[in-house]
């Protein structure tokens, strides 16, 4: 996507939700949707828009872990970190998915596959350990499983 | 046609219930039967997931867990009129983990098609907004007193008190905030009901809205519950469609709006000051109190933020009657706590009880013990600023005040279950370190103590200087508790107390 596009998207999200009371998030939400991450070229756009320093909207974007500023790779694996998971064996998981990546909490693979993040708690707390991969949950996830499901990824075009 | 049900909630999903989903949709086209196939919640029995239930002439009778592979053999041995089979369970309700309990905000919950107003209303859905119409403000605020209703979110602040500061509180706007931001790890009662029955805190919400006179609402979801947020707006967009929401409810000439707004992944934005920032479009910092939100809350007008356990209450409340709910539970508990039952356990799942009970009735009646099948060592109760308690505590009965004066907490009722295999010393790790990645930063002792916390710990747990390290733990946890503005620095201490009391020789005494 050119710049100019981006503009215009960035553009048109504001112009949707500007004048919603607290409209922040609701905007960093819809860009991040829209573009897989907020630009930091967008910020001077929105502090206009919502009238806010650039300061004010960039500190609210580094606030949230959910709001990324660059893009991630092409898939984002999140990896349950909270106690009803630790419980359940997620230690022993996260260490497996640290090695077979070959990387921590907040890197992306070296082929850009895989973007690996800590999550604490999915709500899927009766039948962890959790992961999400993309936008699928999957449950009791075994490093067997992981692998599995680490093939599939491989085989995507 | 026969109705079959497949539960479409995160964790059904997760366990693979749209492939069987997909499997009996098939498999009904392919030898020709007319099935009528609902994407129902969940009953919260998460261990018998994918649960497939058939409505049959004698009730519906459930399936559990089903994979893929099983559809053809269901098929062949009748499952659309309840046919035996190797994972036939028997009539749904009967299944003595749902029988044995008692339910109220979830007594819908995998029963309905959560986008069906038709089938909240077939199971008395809104019959509590047609009563709350009928009442002035105060008479509706009386009845949520009476009812001895008391938060969900954690603190258990009497919620017909809070709601009264807000009816007096004069303003042009007031404010209904749900707290939709469930952080805690063992916690997904707010999910499952967001999910499996939608339409109860629509309901419960636009009451609160009625009752204290305030015409706009929120519902304040955490950025992980997707799922839930596309459900609860497809049901808030039913609601308005039907007229349970938007200028004239009900035809009654009052207003009430209603919008779901989603968090970005930051714990603290459960705390309700924060959580308010957050909706307000600034970062999730903890605001000072007073004022309460209830005087001055979401853009600085008076504000009702409770749960979503606590709101959807209020749907029944009204249904049933105040005197109804106050005759469950014990003491000053009253009503029902949907407990959820987590980590290393059998049978884990929803299970709504009255207050009264004992721990140990639900992690070994209900949950059946662990699931590695060892002994339990250590019990988590309230998320991750609860207290563990350890094995020989739980006939703790389940009521607020018995767990205070345990120095626990109940909390929003999650209990994460560990085995003999748990290092307590690395929870009590955990504990700070988790401060220290959710800290809103406000406060010294909470951003900077959580840190030197994971420090001492781990020097602690290296044998270095063990006994002046134990001390100097203490001393931080002394000075997290009574120097921090909220919970979150207040009670990290809680569950890292309880782990050096109970559990001494895991730091190597
Ligand atoms: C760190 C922290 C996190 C919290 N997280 C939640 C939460 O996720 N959900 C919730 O309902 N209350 C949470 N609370 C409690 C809220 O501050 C508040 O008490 C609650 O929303 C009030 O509603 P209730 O009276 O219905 O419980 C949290 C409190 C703290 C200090
Ligand atoms: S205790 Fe921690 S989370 Fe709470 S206000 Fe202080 S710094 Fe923020």
């Amino acid at each position: 996507m050119g710049s100019e596009q981006i503009d215009l998207r960035i553009a048109a999200v504001l112009e949707q939700l500007r004048d919603l009371p607290g409209a922040l998030l609701p905007v960093l939400h819809e860009i991040q949707h829209e573009l897989g991450h907020i630009p930091p070229e967008a910020v001077p756009a929105i502090a206009r828009a919502l009238n806010l320093s650039r300061a004010e909207v960039h500190g609210v974007i580094s606030f949230y872990t959910h709001f990324r500023t660059t893009p991630a790779g092409e898939h984002v694996l999140q990896v349950c970190r909270a106690e009803a998971c630790q419980a359940s064996g997620s230690r022993t998981l996260e260490a497996h998915v640290k090695a077979r990546l070959g990387i921590d909490y907040g890197a992306t693979t070296a082929d850009g596959k895989v973007t690996l993040e800590p999550v604490y708690c999915l709500g899927n707390c009766a039948c962890g350990p959790s992961v999400q991969l993309d936008d699928t949950l999957h449950a009791r996830m075994t490093p067997q499983a992981f692998d599995a499901l680490l093939a599939d990824l491989e085989v995507k075009p | 046609m026969t109705r079959v049900f497949v539960p479409g909630d995160a964790t059904a999903c997760a366990l693979g219930a749209d492939a069987v989903a997909a499997a009996i949709a098939e498999q009904a086209r392919a030898r020709g039967l007319d099935i009528e196939l609902v994407r129902n919640g969940s009953r919260g029995l998460f261990w018998l997931e994918p649960l497939v239930e058939v409505e049959t002439a004698t009730g519906r009778v459930a399936y559990g867990p089903v994979t893929p592979a099983d559809i053809g053999s269901l098929f062949d041995s009748g499952l659309l009129t309840g046919g035996r089979h190797p994972l036939a369970l028997g009539p749904t309700e009967q299944i003595p983990y749902l029988r044995d309990q008692t339910r109220v905000n979830f007594a819908r919950a995998g029963v309905i098609d959560p986008l069906s107003i038709a089938d909240y209303q077939r199971h008395d859905g809104f019959a509590g907004l047609a009563k709350a119409l009928t009442m002035t403000g105060q008479q509706a605020v009386d009845v949520v007193k009476a009812s001895g209703l008391r938060g969900r979110g954690g603190a258990a602040f009497p919620a017909g008190i809070k709601w009264q500061t807000v009816l007096d509180a004069p303003a042009d706007q007031k404010y209904i905030v749900c707290n939709a931001d469930e952080g805690d790890s063992g916690t997904f009662a707010d999910r499952l009901l967001l999910e499996a029955d939608p339409l109860q805190l629509i309901e419960g919400m636009t009451i609160a809205g009625l009752a204290v006179g305030a015409t706009q609402g929120y519902i304040y979801v955490r950025s992980e519950y997707s799922r839930a947020f596309a459900v609860l707006r497809a049901a808030i967009a039913l609601a308005r469609e039907a007229g349970f929401l938007g200028p004239d409810i009900c035809g009654s000439g009052r207003a009430f709006e209603l919008e779901a707004r989603l968090g970005a992944g930051a714990y603290i934005c459960g705390e309700e000051t924060a959580l308010l920032e957050s909706l307000e479009g600034r970062r999730g910092l903890v605001r000072a109190k007073p004022p309460l939100p209830a005087v001055q809350g979401l853009f600085g007008q008076p504000t009702v933020i409770n749960n979503v356990l606590t709101l959807a209450s209020v749907a029944a409340i009204f249904a049933r009657g105040a005197a109804w709910y106050a005759g469950l539970g014990c003491g000053r508990s009253l009503g029902t706590l949907p407990m959820q039952l987590a980590g290393n356990i059998k049978r884990g799942g929803l299970v709504e009880l009255p207050f009264g009970r004992t721990l140990r009735e639900l992690i070994e009646d209900f949950g059946g013990g662990t699931a590695s099948g060892r002994p339990v060592r250590a019990v988590q109760v309230g998320g991750p600023l609860g207290a563990y308690l350890s094995a020989d505590e739980l006939d703790i009965v389940l009521d607020y005040e018995a767990f205070a004066a345990r120095r626990a907490m109940l909390g929003h009722g999650g209990v994460v279950v560990f085995d003999d295999s748990v290092d307590m010393a690395e929870q009590a790790r955990f504990a700070m370190e988790f401060c220290v990645a959710e800290s809103c930063g406000k406060c010294t002792p909470c951003r900077i103590g959580s840190t030197r916390g994971v420090e001492v710990i781990d020097r602690i747990r290296a044998g270095t200087a063990r006994e002046q390290n134990l001390i100097l733990l203490r001393e931080l946890c002394d000075t997290m508790e009574f120097g921090s503005l909220c919970a979150m620095g207040g009670l990290t201490p809680m569950p890292v107390r309880s782990a050096l009391d109970k559990f001494p020789q895991d730091f190597g005494a």
